[in-house]
């Protein structure tokens, strides 16, 4: 499969400030693609970008392996973090509005919304204003909203902001669900638990610049060190520890268990398998835990943005 | 795609459905009316209260003029001091004293080296009214001159005999024949079309305000722009918000004219009676010394008018001078997060439309065709005001096409750099921009 969108070589400033500096990312059609940074990283600047919101400065965007055009937003989904609906508007009428502005007939715009409506159990709001709804409720109207002229390409920035948990697993089955209808999701967020659920693939941008980028696993196996926590219960725990400290880098580790087991980190060096370490403390003990420490997406975040 | 007819038919539905906008179309007429109504009939309540007036005259050849009218009634002392006239005015509680003393019945006594050989004087506890002591002196004076002059010999009817009596007729040069109602006309339409104008900018300038600044607060802003372009939204609103602003003004004119018919009829109030500094222009005009009131005047005078001119003009020079305005009120919305600051930005706006009212308001009544007048009529800001109140009194066509051709330059400028701070502007929340960050923003 192809990418569905490029940006190749984009760079933006805003004055003095450089917002991008040559950025290029690759979409893979189908996928769902993390755009990852701290506030203020030039993400949104991005997203905006691709919206034709703003143009860039220099480089540009392909979707589809077209260079952008005013037409590809209908193509397009794209639910900011910055957003809002007229609260003074009926939901119903807004909501038409809206899909008609992104090139949907009324008639067809209006059968599509009543599915959607019915699914999400939110039929009866139709002729409620906004400002007698929660946030909550608003923001899963915008969500419809987003993906209701079925674009090729859907952005959200933040999409579980202001929901409660159990209306955002309904959000993320439904971004599922979308995806395995053909559509490719750019999701940008801060939250890591829903990148490694979500993502295959992540970009992380730092002050302006692409500073990683790929698969998600390649990623993760990229930055794993190699290290297992072993928990072991043993007669001799302090000469375990002092023997295994001989031959590897040990430190103390941290995990719930029922016994009181020795539990520690060790780091393995590039020659030595997890075999022969699982080997060595059998003889040693019984091994009630033994598992590869993966880094979280978190973690990679924070050890990324760290080293730049 | 082309989704401006869908952004101007939300614009409008929304503000024509707003609860606010229709309390205000029909309340308004009513309140203006009802203001109206209490003006005219407070101010004729003023004018019909009785107004007593104690007349002494030491000299007995005055008071024979003192003839009680309607709203003014005349006591004549006799043999009374002047001290102690005014104890028995000041008792009655009556308006006031007029006192004229004795003077020799001779013609010397009031020549040119003893200026002043009869005293008159008004004696009142409060300040008595301007108009009352004007027409008593009128009124004096008259009569002492006729006196004087049948002391020379000269008797009434000779005086009357000698009064002649002249109106200037007046005729341009292809033969039209003209009036002085016909200035009084022009003057009346050309301030009504610049006024209205003015009052349009602001009320619905500052609509178009309020609803970009509600679009950035409520934070739809963003998801709107990412299905059309700022500029078609932005054209969008000021195209809706004027439609609405039509309807409205119609409603207004409707219902104002109707609601003003029923309160005259029924509060039977005459509406002519209140005077505006206009009115006592026109009714001047229409006590013409014959006396007699020419409504056919003022008819012909309305019909001399270039009319087509003024109508196609009117519409043009509307709707640009508008174009213009509202756009610059488009792009303070978009500067700022709300209304308390939009202050700083709003001076600068008004300045130049309040300047075009008073400088059409007072060089156009003094000359229309003057130097101030034409400028002003030129410069972009305040022409549109200024023409509309010129062009009743025939401006060449070669002037108008000028000054609308540097108008609709101007706009189109205006609506460029209002669209640059628009876009970037929308997408700026927080702080509120200086003017150097505005025309940063232009150079994006």
């Amino acid at each position: 499969m192809g990418n569905l969108l490029e940006a190749q070589s984009v760079s933006k400033n805003f004055g003095d400030f450089i917002a991008l500096n040559d950025v290029s990312i690759a979409v893979e059609k189908g996928s769902i693609f993390g755009l990852l940074g701290p506030n203020g990283a030039g993400k949104t600047t991005l997203i905006r970008i691709i919206n034709q919101i703003t143009m860039p400065d220099k480089g540009h965007v392909l979707l589809d392996g077209e260079p952008l055009q005013r037409h590809h937003i209908q193509n397009i989904g794209y639910l900011p973090e910055e957003r809002g609906l007229y609260k003074t508007m009926k939901v119903g009428e807004q909501a038409l509005y809206l899909a008609q502005l992104k090139g949907l007939d009324k008639a067809e715009a209006k059968k599509r919304l009543l599915e959607w409506f019915e699914r999400l159990e939110i039929g009866d709001w139709w002729n409620k204003k906004i400002q007698e709804l929660s946030k909550g409720m608003a923001q899963k109207i915008q969500f419809v909203v987003t993906v209701l002229h079925q674009p090729k390409l859907l952005i959200f920035d933040e999409p579980f902001s202001g929901f409660d948990p159990i209306n955002a697993d309904i959000i993320k089955n439904e971004i599922l669900r979308l995806r395995e209808d053909g559509a490719t999701v750019i999701f940008s967020t801060h939250r890591m638990e829903s990148v490694e659920e979500l993502c295959d693939h992540i970009a992380l941008i730092h002050k302006s610049n692409k500073i990683l980028d790929g698969n998600l696993n390649a990623i993760k196996r990229q930055y794993k060190s190699n290290t297992f926590e072993v928990g072991i219960t043993t007669d001799n725990a302090s000469e375990l520890q002092r023997s295994l400290s001989e031959k590897f880098i040990v430190s103390p580790a941290e995990f719930k268990t029922l016994n009181n087991e020795l539990k520690l980190n060790v780091k393995l060096s590039e020659k030595e398998s997890a075999n022969q370490l699982l080997n060595y403390l059998t003889t040693k003990g019984e091994v009630s835990h033994f598992l590869e420490v993966i880094p979280s997406a978190s973690d990679i975040f924070i050890q990324a943005v760290k080293n730049n | 795609m082309n989704h401006l007819p869908l952004i101007i038919k939300r614009e409008y539905i929304t503000k024509v459905k707003n609860k606010a906008f229709i309390i205000m179309t029909f309340l308004s007429p009513l309140i203006m009316i009802g203001l109206f109504s209490l003006v005219a009939y407070l101010s004729q309540l003023n004018n019909t209260k009785e107004k007593n007036i104690t007349v002494l005259d030491e000299s007995g050849q005055i008071e024979s003029i003192f003839t009680d009218k309607e709203t003014v009634k005349y006591t004549i002392l006799k043999n009374v001091t002047l001290e102690n006239a005014k104890t028995i005015v000041e008792e009655q509680e009556s308006y006031g004293l007029l006192y004229i003393s004795d003077f020799k019945t001779t013609i010397d006594t009031i020549n040119q080296d003893e200026k002043r050989s009869v005293d008159v004087a008004f004696y009142s506890t409060e300040t008595p009214s301007i108009t009352i002591i004007s027409a008593l002196e009128s009124k004096v004076k008259e009569h002492l001159k006729e006196i004087n002059l049948e002391k020379k010999g000269v008797d009434q009817l000779t005086i009357k005999n000698a009064e002649v009596d002249i109106t200037i007729s007046q005729e341009n040069f292809t033969g039209e024949k003209t009036s002085e109602a016909d200035s009084i006309v022009k003057l009346v339409f050309g301030g009504a079309a610049g006024y209205l104008l003015f009052m349009f900018i602001i009320i619905y300038g500052n609509m178009i305000m309020r609803s970009v600044i509600e679009e950035k607060t409520s934070r739809i802003i963003e998801v709107i722009i990412s299905s059309v372009k700022p500029i078609q939204l932005m054209l969008g609103k000021i195209i809706g918000t004027t439609l609405a602003g039509i309807t409205q003004f119609g409603i207004w004119i409707i219902l104002g004219s109707v609601l003003m018919l029923g309160a005259s009829l029924i509060f039977d109030i005459d509406f002519s009676q209140v005077n505006t500094p206009q009115q006592d222009l026109v009714t001047q005009a229409m006590q013409n010394p014959d006396g007699n009131v020419n409504m056919q005047l003022f008819i012909s005078a309305f019909f001399n008018m270039p009319l087509a001119n003024l109508i196609i003009a009117f519409i043009l020079f509307f709707v640009s001078g508008y174009l213009l305005y509202s756009s610059l009120y488009a792009a303070i919305g978009a500067a700022v997060d709300n209304e308390t600051d939009t202050q700083q930005f709003m001076l600068p706006v008004i300045m130049p439309l309040i300047l075009a009212v008073y400088v059409g308001g007072f060089t156009v009544i003094e000359d229309p065709h003057g130097t101030v007048a034409t400028v002003f009529s030129f410069i972009p800001f305040t022409s549109p005001v200024v023409m509309l109140m010129r062009i009743p009194f025939g401006v060449p066509i070669w002037q108008q096409i000028l000054s609308l051709l540097i108008l609709i330059g101007t706009f189109m400028f205006t609506i460029w750099m209002a669209s640059k701070i628009y876009r970037v502007g929308i997408l700026m929340y927080g702080k509120k921009p200086t003017y150097r960050e505005l025309l940063k923003w232009i150079k994006y």
